[in-house]
């Protein structure tokens, strides 16, 4: 069974409200850096990064922050393959850094991504920004802003789809109990997080 | 991948895939924290039976980049030069727990040996086999080629239709075998350029066309001039007349270099033996990759260690879209 949370009006508003927020926390634009982890959390990141610039009418940058070689599940799983990491010009000493993801999960991906953060620079201040907050948390990591708080069963699996990679905007539940089992879900949909536990 | 034996049978995919993952690796040389923590509690052993500086310091600068750690076994010094056999070796190092040993053997095919024998479970990555093949050589020339062609835009891509002359001493280079396979797999066009003694017999079957003289391979305008070392160690018979005429012949001198078109790329894989096969001049020009090419070597081994280590064992590279 497929069911749809989000659809894509509902997906803007939930990033204009984050970029809205984001400005609150950081009373304003000045040193804001958006990295998003691949794949869809960069697009997301692209998406906030359009927002915020436009709302502060300062120019906000964003990049992408691979956290592959981070992970503790490297040994369990096939060999993934990395994707680019690309910081902004100027770096990340000093500046507010927001994690940029599509599904929050056990945590696990958040905890690579810090680790791969320090080694890039010591930003001043990390945050967390994710599109679903979907629970069942393995590590004491909790977002700073939530698109959508989406409490599941682990046997569910959220998908997120955007425009940039699936031809649409829209997040989906989806029971296991329908005809896609939950790997094939996973491989090819809900992003990393959604795929760690 | 399991084991890095060879680059014959080597898929187009498979390699420009390997090259990206390299390239994600060339960037952590620019991070203030130039270390992952990924292959952390492995441990690679560089089994170097055949002497070898520059691999060899490759090889453990990847795997510490890595954070793996690392040791060096060289024949000197070891029970290796009393006499003990590559099977007990290795089994000793499987009772260390070994996961990858990396090793360079004057018998060519000696890695597929150990890959294959069970004397040892640990992934194997051939780094130089006698005269047969060197494959992360020819996997960093590659990387260096791609990379002075596309620069930042480099990842994804092949060699397709891009012009590659190498010259000297392909008879005993296992450089130039492996390169052979892997740049026209990546689509290149390759060309052997030898004085007739130091071509292999069988040179007709490769994928190659193959020059006698330099000027009429220079003559094709190649994209890149890859020079080879002219290895004293195995000159065991007459193949050239003297060191002299080889150079006015077969070496890639101030003259010939000149002639050039500017972007022309000239490669080495070192050691250069300046004046004998290349020019100081050749040698020391911005047409020049060889420092571009001990950069690029740690980015590749990494890549390799990576693949062959950090997965789960036994199964096959996940392709998919995470984290593509």
């Amino acid at each position: 069974m497929i069911r749809t949370v989000l659809e894509p009006a509902d997906i803007d508003r939930a990033l204009t409200r984050i970029a809205h927020e984001i400005l609150e926390s950081n009373r304003g634009a000045e040193g804001l850096v958006l990295l998003g982890i691949p794949t869809r959390g960069v697009t997301l990141a692209g998406r906030l990064a359009d927002h915020v610039s436009r709302f502060s009418g300062a120019h906000v940058t964003f990049g992408s922050l691979d956290v592959t070689m981070y992970r503790d599940d490297l040994a369990r799983q096939p060999t993934r393959r990395p994707a680019p990491t690309r910081i902004p010009d100027g770096g990340v000493d000093g500046r507010c850094v927001v994690l940029v993801d599509d599904v929050l999960f056990s945590g696990r991906t958040v905890r690579a991504a810090l680790d791969a953060l320090v080694d890039q620079g010591r930003p001043s201040v990390v945050r967390l920004a994710v599109l679903v907050d979907r629970g069942h948390r393995e590590l004491p990591i909790r977002a700073d802003f939530v698109g959508k708080n989406l409490p599941s069963a682990l046997s569910e699996s959220i998908r997120v789809r955007l425009v940039d990679h699936d031809g649409v905007d829209g997040v989906t539940i989806e029971s296991s109990a329908s005809g896609t089992g939950p790997t094939g879900t996973a491989a090819d949909g809900a992003g990393a997080e959604g795929t760690g536990a | 991948m399991r084991h890095l034996l060879s680059t014959r049978g080597l898929a187009r995919d498979e390699v420009v895939d390997l090259l990206d993952v390299a390239e994600g690796m060339a960037d952590v040389e620019r991070r203030e924290v130039r270390k992952l923590p990924t292959l952390r509690g492995r441990t690679v052993v560089n089994l170097f039976l055949e002497d070898s500086t520059r691999t060899r310091i490759s090889f453990e600068a990847a795997a510490k980049r890595l954070s793996a750690d690392v040791i060096n076994f060289a024949a000197k010094g070891s029970s290796v030069s009393k006499g003990e056999s590559l099977k007990d070796t290795a089994q000793t190092l499987a009772a260390m727990g070994a996961d990858a040993v990396v090793l360079r053997h004057p018998a060519s095919g000696a890695a597929q040996v150990l890959a294959q024998s069970g004397w040892i479970d640990a992934a194997v990555v051939n780094a130089g086999d006698g005269t047969h093949e060197h494959p992360t050589q020819a996997l960093l020339d590659a990387f260096t080629i791609r990379r002075r062609l596309h620069g930042a835009d480099a990842r994804g891509r092949d060699l397709d239709s891009v012009e590659i002359a190498i010259v000297g001493d392909v008879l005993h280079s296992r450089v130039a075998r492996s390169n052979v396979w892997l740049l026209t797999a990546l689509g290149a066009r390759v060309r052997l350029c030898a004085p007739a003694t130091l071509l292999p017999i069988g040179v007709g079957g490769w994928p190659v066309e193959t020059d006698l003289h330099l000027d009429d391979a220079l003559a094709h305008r190649p994209d890149v001039v890859m020079m080879l070392r002219i290895q004293a160690e195995r000159m065991d018979a007459a193949y050239f007349p003297t060191a002299r005429e080889y150079a006015r012949e077969w070496g890639l001198d101030d003259a010939r270099f000149g002639r050039l078109p500017e972007a022309t790329m000239v490669m080495h894989p070192g050691p250069m033996n300046r004046g004998l096969e290349i020019s100081a001049r050749a040698a020391d020009s911005a047409a020049s990759t060889v420092l571009e090419q001990v950069a690029n070597g740690v980015s590749i081994r990494m890549a390799v260690l990576y693949l062959a280590l950090a997965g789960e064992h036994g199964r096959a590279p996940e392709v998919a879209e995470v984290g593509a």
